[in-house]
């Protein structure tokens, strides 16, 4: 479904993505992880249309999106809810949504896709006239999902989505993910939280200053010596 | 070290601001209680005059000062080439209304032109050009002045907007000539005339040309306001103003937004340049510098990048100087100093205005 072959990006002299390349299969959650600062968030702008790539390519469906523009790459299914959630904390949680089904061009679809949201993230309705702002962290992780899902994504791409995040609600935020990838949405996940990510997903990549350093199935990574070191506590 | 530094700035400030404010304050309650209970050398009719003429003006100013704050809501910059865009609106407002008037009307005898016979057409058809020129001038200053450097540091912006502005100044001057022009209303919306408002014995005059333009402020600020919290445009609007990059992710073309709200606010300043025109006559390729500057004012002392801030702004500021010279009991040519002299007390004593947040680092 996606394919990045040996992507490379920078910010000004900044070389963040040093020839990168992943793949995600219809279907799957694959996580990405790493430190800092690795080139996590990057991988999912440079996706997202927000930053373009030096060099590489990224094939979604086969055809290429690399210089596409992100309105253009939301259109085709591709959503990132991005990090620090970016809620529109002067808009309306209602607003918030509206916002998120922006590409759209059917009323119906809109109400259609916000009752879905509210059967997922029941919470939201409540409190719906509310200003993004006034929610709890929990409840902005929530909103800022909720918004990912009004365009109908084909693949998610979530950026750390347990940050901030109190124990319990990082539970709650992971099984919420779980049952939408259940609904047939492929997953791309950057996560911190590396127990929790590899628990989730299929297939991780674990990526250091802007290179791939290991992939493969998730059960394995969980016991490969350097990622329990570096990752899991030892 | 540093933090203590910084504290000891903190205190500084906010009592530099305390004192200011207070004295300021005390002056002005002194002032009130002085004309009101002394002299008596206004009558109830003057103030009723210089409240009229106030409204009449802050509604022009209020309707400019929407255009800072919603470009700078959006970009983070003073826009503030938008005095010649309102220029350039009161320009193509004249020259319609002067071809209508010497064009006659269809289906009538040769002594009455086109601008009498349908008087409200041809005003309708004076602010659509108006609004329309305006429109086009801040579209084309975005792509031109700004849009090439939206990655510059944000000073750079800002100098080019200053270029811009007199630019278009000159340009205005060597097309039109420097002799001011009058503008020719229809005999309905004749300036001088108007409404006789009985007032303790003596009568006030609400000129037509005042009301229309108050009332149309008012309708084109209630129009906005719908616009930017009603429409998918107007919420798309605020979405690119709160993150642009949260806004493109939900494929929100962020440059077409901005785009349009440099539209936007072109309508609403060529609007008000129209108005100008048609309240005060006479004008030429300066008549934008003035009032860009006062609204700029307004928008700052409303709270920059606030909306109902820059509408309540403009009809505070355009109050504050017609009330504001008998108040004080200083000259009445001093108005332009008093509300220059406001701008500065705002940016000491409040600088985020009256309804504008704290500004958060983010922002600056």
């Amino acid at each position: 479904m996606l394919n990045i072959n040996s992507l490379n990006v920078s910010y000004g002299a900044i070389h963040a993505l040093k020839g990168i390349s992943i793949s995600l299969n219809e279907g799957e959650i694959v996580a990405l992880i790493g430190a800092n600062g690795a080139g996590k968030s990057t991988t999912l702008n440079a996706i997202s249309g927000i930053l373009h790539p030096d060099s590489g390519e990224i094939n979604f469906d086969g055809r290429s999106i690399a210089q596409s523009k992100p309105g253009e790459i939301v259109k085709q299914g591709i959503i990132q809810v991005p990090e620090g959630r970016k809620i529109f904390s002067r808009m309306s949680v209602y607003e918030n949504l509206e916002m998120g089904g922006y590409s759209l061009s059917n009323k119906n679809q809109l109400r259609e896709n916000m009752a879905q949201v509210f059967e997922i993230f029941p919470r939201l309705k409540e409190r719906q006239k509310q200003l993004g702002g006034t929610l709890s962290g929990g409840e902005q992780q929530m909103l800022s999902m909720g918004r990912g899902l009004m365009a109908e994504p084909r693949l998610l791409l979530l950026d750390e989505p347990s940050m901030g995040l109190a124990p319990m609600l990082v539970e709650q935020i992971f099984t919420t993910i779980a049952k939408i990838n259940n609904e047939g949405v492929s997953i791309l996940l950057v996560e911190q939280n590396a127990q929790m990510a590899l628990a989730l997903s299929n297939r991780a990549y674990v990526m250091e200053t802007g290179k791939i350093v290991l992939s493969g199935p998730s059960e394995t990574l969980m016991e490969n010596q350097m990622v329990k070191e570096a990752y899991l506590g030892g | 070290m540093i933090n203590k530094i910084k504290e000891l700035k903190i205190t500084w400030g906010s009592a530099i601001r305390v004192i200011v404010g207070s004295v300021v304050a005390v002056y002005l309650i002194w002032r009130v209680v002085i004309i009101t209970f002394g002299s008596g050398e206004f009558g109830p009719d003057t103030w009723v005059r210089f409240l009229i003429t106030g409204l009449v003006i802050g509604g022009i100013y209020a309707l400019i000062a929407i255009g800072y704050t919603l470009v700078y809501g959006i970009l983070f910059m003073i826009n503030f080439a938008h005095g010649e865009v309102m220029m350039l609106g009161t320009f193509a407002g004249y020259f319609v209304l002067e071809a209508l008037s010497a064009m006659p009307a269809p289906g009538t005898d040769a002594n009455i032109n086109f601008l009498n016979a349908q008087p409200v057409l041809s005003i309708l058809l004076t602010f659509l050009a108006g609004a329309g020129v305006s429109a086009l001038a801040g579209y084309l200053l975005e792509k031109i002045a700004y849009r090439p450097l939206r990655k510059a540091p944000r000073l750079i912006p800002l100098i080019s907007a200053i270029g811009a502005s007199i630019f278009l100044q000159n340009a205005a001057q060597l097309l039109f000539g420097p002799q001011r022009r009058q503008y020719i209303n229809p005999d309905l919306l004749w300036r001088g005339q108007g409404w006789m408002i009985p007032v303790s014995g003596k009568s006030v005059m609400l000129t037509y040309t005042g009301g229309f333009s108050f009332v149309l402020s008012i309708l084109l600020m209630i129009g906005l306001f719908i616009l930017v919290r009603k429409t998918k445009l107007g919420k798309s609007m605020r979405a690119v103003a709160e993150n642009k990059q949260a806004a493109a992710l939900m494929g929100i073309d962020v440059d077409s937004v901005i785009s349009k709200t440099f539209i936007i606010s072109g309508i609403l300043a060529g609007s008000a340049g129209v108005m100008w025109g048609i309240h005060n006559g006479l004008f030429n390729h300066y008549v934008g510098f003035l009032p860009g500057i006062k609204a700029f004012t307004a928008a700052v002392m409303g709270g920059i990048g606030n909306i109902p801030g820059a509408m309540i702004g403009g009809m505070l500021l355009g109050l504050m100087e017609s009330l504001g010279p008998a108040l004080l009991g200083l000259d009445f040519q001093l108005k332009d100093v008093i509300a220059f002299a406001i701008l500065i007390f705002v940016l000491i004593i409040r600088p985020s205005g009256i309804l504008g947040e704290a500004l958060t680092e983010e922002k600056v």
